[in-house]
């Protein structure tokens, strides 16, 4: 019998736990050229701002072992273009839409969120993504999600923007030194779950022109070489929810998965569900063929249920 | 090859495909080395100007993204079934990997992407400039070109003679073939710019089509303007994707509204109007965000 792939997310139930990832699927129309973006548990967007946001000059981007650093900029044409084209296209083609919503202040976040909701193509709105691994404006450039005060002004923000049976997920950086103390600040803020984890601040120099190598100087680090990181940021988080330092909520995870057996190492950590990022652009079919080989690979171990398996590992320390 | 290896609902109304293609012909030219894959159902949907995306290093390979070629030439039913061919210059990871490839190896192949080059609805003069193995994708086009009865002339132009590519292919699909280089090893010592001029005026050419380095392509986009003809040029932007969702290929280019956005090469391109895209944001390597740009960043920074 196959293996029951749904997965609860707040108030959403999802049909799989497959997603794309933020900022490595732009919004839908180019990867439906590959697949059916209905068979993703959720289609997640590109962080969009208040504003249309040019990015960055180029080079935006570095190959390293096994991953890439990317310096893009938050590129993005604003809420109010992305609701009426990208969220209307989005609903049109039947894609249950994660939306990665960003800003500079914590007051951008409400705004954005606010503007979502009065659209009219909410209704394929099945979650919000908080991108809170940008710079805040008022802090010096600092990382909202680098500071558990900040990350948790945003987040509750955001929710008195939203319905309740919208549920929210904050998106957290691994470059902290706890991550369960962000964690734990945004789901008292009303967060309905984690996103874990965004890129590891990287740097490249091109040692032909000895100069960094990506014009914004520094870049989000992903792809397979961080995958033990996100794997280790889940792992901690999911030990604090089964200590009861913190509530439980599911953890969407994310970070280097290539493969349903990378995904199954985020799951046994602790995920309920998973994003393909960079490995979509080494295979654009990734999101939903890393999705049948993680349904394979559970049915082989004796799974009935993808839920049976979350945090698996964490039962089994030798 | 089985329906298996073809990872697509419906190409037709997607105009790509994602196939497993056996590579069935390499051979070194010059400085490069010319590469023949069998890959169903590609060849029918390209058209000159276009590119693929080549995944390298196998399925565990640790160079993830992918390497885009323009596409030299296509068979739509050959001996093999459907064939495509790309040139390449093997000097960093990937294209050396793709260089060591032998007969029967794989590869995961994506195309046909990005905009073809737009053909003259008029039977004129076209001039084919092309920079290195840039001149890759003008053999066919001038084909096409020719089957519409356009008179066209090429220009070739390189470093050095291993440089250039496709000079006695050049002889057969162009009514005139010029050649340069920058050390005069052969043709005209000097730059394609030099001699471009004189071309589109001995032939009246209405439409100058290049494909080669940026810089090449600025040229040819001013030579171009200063002899009242229209430049259509194929860029060379460094890639992750080449589909459209890793945003590393923007350039600024101006819209019908005049408005300049940083616009994806990949998909809005490669091939734009030349007079349409800010040379002026192009410095040592780096693309600048020009000021005006939709968008771009305030005081402070992104």
């Amino acid at each position: 019998m196959a293996v029951d792939m749904s997965v609860r997310l707040g108030g959403a139930t999802l049909p799989s736990p497959m997603m794309t990832a933020s900022g490595c699927a732009a919004n839908g129309r180019e990867l439906a050229r590959f697949f059916d973006i209905r068979e993703l548990g959720a289609f997640v967007t590109k962080s969009v701002m208040a504003d249309p946001r040019s990015g960055r000059g180029t080079p935006r981007m570095a190959e390293t072992p096994a991953g890439m650093l990317n310096s893009i900029g938050l590129q993005g044409p604003g809420i109010s273009a992305f609701v009426d084209k990208d969220l209307a296209w989005l609903k049109q083609a039947g894609a249950r839409t994660l939306v990665s919503i960003a800003g500079n202040t914590s007051g951008e976040f409400a705004d954005v969120a606010a503007t979502l909701r009065s659209s009219d193509a909410f209704d394929a709105v099945v979650g919000v993504e908080v991108n809170i691994s940008c710079p805040n404006v008022a802090n010096r450039g600092l990382v909202f999600a680098c500071d558990p005060m900040a990350s948790a002004k945003v987040v509750a923000l955001v929710r008195e923007q939203l319905p309740r049976d919208i549920p929210i997920f904050a998106k957290l950086t691994p470059d902290v030194t706890d991550i369960v103390s962000v964690a734990q600040a945004c789901v008292k803020a009303g967060a309905d779950g984690l996103t874990m984890i965004n890129t590891l601040l990287g740097m490249v120099i091109d040692t032909d022109r000895l100069r960094p190598q990506v014009a914004g100087v520094t870049g989000g680090l992903s792809g397979p070489a961080i995958r033990p990181v996100a794997v280790r940021a889940i792992w901690q988080t999911r030990a604090a929810m089964l200590e009861g330092r913190l509530p439980t909520v599911p953890i969407i995870g994310v970070g280097g998965v290539r493969t349903g057996r990378d995904a199954l190492e985020l799951v046994a950590a602790g995920a309920s569900a998973i994003q393909v990022g960079t490995a979509t652009f080494n295979d654009p079919s990734a999101p939903v063929r890393v999705g049948r080989e993680l349904s394979e690979l559970l049915q082989d171990k004796g799974f009935e249920r993808l839920t049976d398996a979350v945090g698996v590992a964490h039962g089994r320390l030798a | 090859m089985s329906e298996a290896t073809t990872r697509h609902t419906d190409a037709q109304q997607s105009g790509v495909v994602q196939v497993t293609g056996e590579l069935i012909a390499t051979r070194r030219v010059g400085a490069y080395h010319h590469l023949t894959f069998v890959a169903p159902g590609l060849a029918e949907l390209a058209r000159p100007g276009q590119f693929v995306a080549l995944a390298v290093g196998g399925d565990t390979s640790a160079n993830l993204l992918r390497r885009c070629f323009s596409i030299h030439k296509v068979s739509p039913s050959g001996t093999y079934g459907g064939t495509v061919d790309i040139v390449i210059s093997a000097v960093g990871p990937g294209t050396q990997w793709l260089s060591t490839l032998r007969a029967h190896d794989e590869v995961d192949i994506v195309g046909p992407l990005g905009r073809p080059f737009p053909l003259p609805k008029e039977p004129v003069a076209c001039v084919l400039v092309g920079g290195g193995y840039g001149s890759a994708p003008l053999f066919w086009l001038a084909e096409g070109l020719r089957e519409r009865g356009c008179h066209v002339e090429m220009v070739l132009g390189a470093a050095t003679e291993s440089k250039l590519f496709g000079v006695v292919e050049a002889r057969r699909y162009a009514d005139g073939v010029s050649v340069t280089t920058d050390d005069g090893s052969a043709g005209t010592k000097g730059w394609v710019s030099d001699v471009l001029a004189e071309v589109i005026r001995r032939t009246g050419a209405a439409v100058v089509y290049g494909c080669g380095p940026m810089g090449m392509l600025k040229s040819i986009t001013d030579v171009a303007a200063a002899e009242g003809a229209v430049a259509q040029v194929a860029v060379e932007e460094s890639m992750a994707c080449g589909i459209g969702v890793c945003m590393t290929c923007v350039m600024p280019v101006r819209g019908n509204d005049g408005a300049t956005r940083m616009v994806r090469s990949c998909v809005e391109g490669p091939v734009f109007r030349g007079d349409r895209v800010r040379w002026d944001a192009f410095v040592d390597g780096e693309c600048r965000v020009p000021a005006d740009t939709v968008g771009a960043p305030r005081v402070g920074g992104h």
